[in-house]
């Protein structure tokens, strides 16, 4: 129970770009085809959960015992960058036209402020090493939703008349807006 | 006069939220009032000068292939000290931007910068480039943080300018999308 609070709270009540603002950057950038959104919110699910269980395990392990846990954002920081790396290598080899369509965006999984945050929340949270994981897995899954909702919308939005001047990150923007009044509603599920 | 270019190409012409939009998610997240905004600006104006002097200074020493680490080794270490800074000094804004102060290590306009232009140019310029592109990032910031008080709470930096109902909907996080979307619009209206 206690475990699907979590997952809930996670995908839907606080999703975490929508009422987070975490990982905005690859929501705007990615989002205007599906299939390309759903190659990045597998890729970044894939590295958040990594990141959360190597996080987690230096801060309680090395960090903490050595008093040196104002070194945190130094070392979480390194220690994603290094898997996203690892990442795009295993990626490169195992499916080339997904490695391509996600080009210029791989690196940036680094600076995706979505992988480092969950990474600080866990520990913020006091999480579990099984909690951190289930809440890190469905905090990806909650990007994915939003960012495949939003490649939705746009693929259909090509086609629409808009202003001039509210032409690409205006509208982008606007449209998240709505979507974020959307998931308002999801708010009273969990207390 | 590039010396002045350099300065003021962040304030308008290349502002790194109304232009070039990057590091959106502490522009939206941060900015539910004119304070907030401004702290956060401030934080990130710091973190920028710093980073970007330093990897001015060391830029020609780091082998290219392991450029990137290095240059998030060095932001991470000056978003530490305001960390640490602001937990020392500033502990209402500290608890109020919480997350988002280490967050500014993957802020995307601090390492753009390092990439674009502080390890090509000297430390001088690369000052007076972190001097204008933090401003402009600071000014978009208390802009939009003074718009969504101004709308969502009737008051701007803790000022009461209007009273009765506000649209409470702009300081939630629905508002900072639909806010940034329109102020967007009308930058890029004036600019043209």
């Amino acid at each position: 129970m206690e475990y699907l609070l979590i997952v809930i709270a996670a995908i839907f009540v606080n999703n975490v770009v929508l009422s987070q603002f975490l990982g905005i950057c690859p929501f705007l950038g990615v989002s205007s085809k599906i299939s390309t959104s759903i190659g990045m919110s597998g890729a970044v699910a894939f590295v958040m959960v990594l990141a959360t269980i190597v996080t987690f395990l230096l801060q309680h392990y090395v960090l903490v015992p050595l008093g040196i846990d104002f070194m945190q954002t130094i070392v979480f920081i390194l220690v994603i960058a290094s898997l996203v790396q690892m990442v795009e290598i295993v990626l490169k080899k195992v499916s080339p036209p997904l490695y391509q369509a996600l080009g210029v965006f791989l690196p940036l999984i680094t600076t995706n402020c979505a992988v480092l945050g969950v990474a600080i929340m866990v520990i913020k949270k006091e999480f579990g090493l099984l909690e951190g994981v289930v809440y890190s897995f469905s905090t990806a899954i909650g990007f994915g939703l939003a960012m495949v909702i939003m490649a939705g919308i746009r693929e259909q939005m090509e086609l629409a008349d808009i202003p001039k001047g509210m032409r690409g990150t205006p509208i982008t923007l606007l449209t998240a807006g709505i979507l974020a009044l959307a998931f308002m509603g999801f708010a009273g599920l969990v207390k | 006069m590039s010396r002045l270019n350099n300065l003021t190409r962040g304030l308008i012409h290349e502002n790194p939220i109304f232009v070039i939009v990057l590091g959106m998610c502490p522009t939206l997240a941060t900015t539910s009032s004119a304070l907030n905004g401004l702290g956060m600006g401030m934080a990130t104006l710091f973190v920028l000068m710093g980073s970007n002097v330093v990897i001015s200074l060391i830029a020609r020493f780091i082998p290219d292939k392991v450029r990137i680490p290095s240059y998030i080794v060095v932001i991470a270490t000056f978003v530490t000290i305001i960390d640490l800074l602001m937990q020392a000094y500033t502990q209402s804004l500290y608890e109020t931007l919480g997350l988002f102060i280490p967050l500014i290590v993957v802020n995307c306009i601090v390492l753009g910068r390092a990439e674009a232009f502080a390890n090509k140019n000297g430390a001088f310029d690369s000052l007076l480039d972190a001097l204008g592109m933090g401003l402009g990032f600071t000014l978009a910031l208390t802009l939009l943080g003074a718009v969504r008080e101004l709308l969502g709470a009737g008051s701007v930096f803790g000022l009461q300018l209007v009273q009765g109902d506000a649209i409470l909907v702009f300081v939630l996080a629905p508002g900072a999308f639909i806010a940034l979307a329109y102020l967007i619009a009308i930058f890029n209206r004036i600019k043209r």
